[in-house]
C-alpha cells in the first residue's frame, strides 16, 4: 500500500473516531460516572445494537490509528530492511489482535454469554 | 578639502566601542584518530560586528591553525559553514557574537551530518537525497525547440516558487529537524522543500513524479510540521511551508 | 545507525527546549499518542472483565475506583484532548491550510508557516486540556 494511502487511512481514522469517542465518553456522564459503570448499566450498554456497532467502530478505528502511529514512531527510530518490515508486520498483528480479543467482548456480552 | 577634513575629524571623534571577549569552545574531532570529540577553548575579543566565523578564523590564524572548518562566501550565500552555534544550528558567518547574548560560545559540527573533521561535514548524502527529488524542469520540449524564446511566466507565478529557490543547501534545516535525529532514511526538509519549489514552478511537468518518489515510507509522511527546519532557515526559504503544500497535493487539497 | 553519521538520536528528536513551542507540541503529541495506545489496549483488556459476570466486573471496576486509578484517568483525559486538538491543527497543516502564502521573504525572515494560527492552535489545545482534566477531576472525585 502506498504510504500517501496509508497516512489517509490514518487521518480518516482520527476524525471519524473524535466523534465516537465524544459519543462515547457522554454516555458515562448520562447518569453520572460511577452509576454508568455500574454492571447493569454497563450490560444494557453492550445489549443495545446501535451501541455496540458504535463500540465495534471505535475499537477499529483507534486500533488501525494506534498501531499505525506506533508504526511511524517505530520506523523513525530505527532503519533497515528486516526492522522496518518486523515493525510493519507487528503493527498489523497488533492491530489485528486488538480488534479481535476487543470484538470477542462486545460480540460475547451482547449475546448475553456473560 | 574641508569636508574630506571634517568627515576626518568625525571618524577621529567617534569612540570605538571597546574590544569585549567571550570564551570560544571548539569542538575538535577526528574520526581517523580520535574516539571522542573534546573542546577547545579560547578567549577571543570581539566587535558588536563580529561574527563567530571570524572569531574561529582569529583563532586558527593566532591560536590553532589545526582548526577544520569550511568557509568561502563569508555573506550567507554559500551555504558552506553551517554548524551548531550554542545548541542551535546556525551559519558562523551569519551569526555575530553580540547577538548570541553570552560570554561563552561553543561551535560543533551540525548534527544529523557525519564529522569529517572538527567542525566540518560531509554534505554527500544531502546532495544525494537533494538529486533524488529531481531539481531541475521536467517537460519534453525546451527552450531552445520551442522558437527559441524563454518559457514565459506571469510575476503571479514565479512568486510561488521564488522564496524556495533562495535554497543555499548549507543543510541547517536538516540539521535541526526532529525525524532527520533518528531516522537517515529520510529524504529531509531541504529536498522536499526543493520538490515544491519545482512542483510549484509553471513550467514544470514532473508533478507526479516528483510525488511519486516522496510517497515513500522515508518521504514527506515523515514530516510531523514541527516546524524547526522553517526556524533555523538562514535564507527565509520556510521548508515546513513547502513541506505542507506539497503534502496538500498528495492528500487531494491541492492539484 | 552508525556513528559516523552523528545522529542527535533519540535525545535530539525529544529535546524541545531550541525550537519553540512547535518542537513541544511535535513531543507531546507523539507522547500523548503512545499513552493514549497504551490506555486504550489497558481499557479493551479492562472492559473483557465483563464477561466474568457480576463478580468479575465488580472486582476490576474495584480496582480502577480508586484516587491513583481517577488520577491515571484525568490524565488520560487531557491527553485524550491534547492529542485530539492538536491532531486537528496539524491535520489542517498537512493539508496546507493556516501556513501562510509563499512570498519574498525579508530579513529577518520570519518564517510564514510558524505563525500565530497554528501558535494559537497548540496553546488552545493545551489550554482545553487542563480545562477538560479539571473537569474530569470534578466529576470523578466530586461523586
Amino acid at each position: 500500500m502506498k504510504e500517501s494511502t496509508i497516512m489517509k487511512i490514518h487521518y480518516g481514522t482520527a476524525l471519524a473516531s473524535v466523534g465516537l469517542v465524544a459519543v462515547h465518553i457522554l454516555m458515562r456522564l448520562t447518569t453520572g460516572f460511577a452509576d454508568s459503570l455500574s454492571y447493569e448499566n454497563v450490560l444494557a450498554n453492550y445489549r443495545s445494537v446501535p451501541y455496540v456497532i458504535m463500540l465495534e467502530l471505535i475499537l477499529i478505528l483507534l486500533a488501525v490509528h494506534g498501531f499505525n502511529g506506533l508504526r511511524v514512531i517505530l520506523l523513525e527510530l530505527k532503519q533497515g530492511r528486516v526492522y522496518e518490515k518486523a515493525v510493519s508486520y507487528g503493527s498489523m498483528v497488533g492491530m489485528i489482535v486488538l480488534i479481535g480479543y476487543g470484538s470477542r467482548t462486545i460480540i460475547m456480552t451482547n449475546m448475553g454469554m456473560t | 578639502m574641508a569636508q574630506v577634513s571634517s568627515i576626518a575629524d568625525e571618524q577621529a571623534s567617534t569612540p570605538l566601542s571597546s574590544p569585549k571577549s567571550i570564551l570560544l569552545r571548539i569542538s575538535k574531532f577526528n574520526p581517523k584518530l580520535d574516539e571522542s570529540s573534546k573542546f577547545m577553548e579560547f578567549t577571543v575579543s570581539y566587535q558588536k560586528w563580529t561574527t563567530v566565523l571570524e572569531a574561529i578564523l582569529d583563532v586558527k590564524k593566532h591560536f590553532d591553525h589545526s582548526v577544520a572548518v569550511r568557509y568561502s562566501c563569508r555573506q550567507a550565500t554559500c551555504g558552506s559553514c553551517g554548524m551548531m552555534i550554542n545548541g542551535k544550528p546556525k551559519l558562523a558567518c551569519f551569526t555575530k557574537i553580540s547577538e548570541l547574548d553570552s560570554d561563552v560560545v561553543t561551535v560543533e559540527p551540525m548534527n544529523n551530518f557525519p564529522v569529517i573533521r572538527d567542525l566540518t561535514v560531509g554534505f554527500e548524502k544531502l546532495f544525494e537525497k537533494h538529486q533524488k527529488i529531481q531539481p531541475y524542469l521536467i517537460r519534453d520540449d525546451s527552450e531552445l525547440e520551442s522558437d527559441e524564446r524563454e518559457f514565459l511566466q506571469s510575476p503571479q507565478e514565479v512568486e510561488q516558487y521564488i522564496q524556495f529557490a533562495n535554497c543555499i543547501k548549507c543543510g541547517l534545516c536538516n540539521s535541526a529537524c526532529p525525524t532527520m535525529a533518528t531516522d537517515s532514511s529520510f529524504v529531509g526538509p531541504q529536498a522536499l522543500a526543493q520538490a515544491y519549489r519545482y512542483v510549484a514552478d509553471s513550467r514544470d511537468k514532473g508533478k507526479d513524479t516528483r510525488l511519486n518518489i516522496i510517497d515513500e515510507s522515508h518521504g514527506i509522511w515523515r514530516c510531523h510540521f514541527a516546524g524547526s527546519c522553517s526556524q533555523v532557515c538562514p535564507k527565509g526559504v520556510d521548508p515546513a511551508m513547502g513541506i505542507q503544500f506539497l503534502r496538500g497535493y498528495l492528500l487531494g487539497f491541492r492539484s | 545507525m552508525t556513528e559516523d553519521e552523528h545522529r542527535e538520536g533519540i535525545k535530539g528528536m525529544a529535546n524541545p527546549g531550541r525550537y519553540g513551542i512547535e518542537r513541544i507540541a511535535y513531543l507531546l503529541m507523539r507522547l500523548t499518542g503512545l499513552g493514549l495506545l497504551g490506555y486504550f489496549i489497558a481499557h479493551v483488556y479492562e472492559t473483557s472483565n465483563i464477561l466474568r459476570g457480576r463478580m468479575g466486573w465488580d472486582d476490576f471496576l474495584a480496582m480502577t475506583q480508586t484516587t491513583e486509578g481517577h488520577i491515571f484517568l484525568v490524565l488520560v483525559i487531557g491527553m485524550c484532548v491534547f492529542h485530539t486538538g492538536n491532531g486537528i491543527r496539524i491535520m489542517l497543516g498537512h493539508g496546507g491550510v493556516g501556513v501562510g502564502a509563499p512570498a519574498r521573504p525579508d530579513y529577518p525572515y520570519q518564517p510564514a508557516s510558524q505563525n500565530y494560527r497554528h501558535k494559537i492552535g497548540i496553546y488552545s489545545s493545551i489550554v482545553l486540556a487542563a480545562v477538560a482534566m479539571m473537569y474530569g477531576m470534578a466529576v470523578m472525585f466530586g461523586e
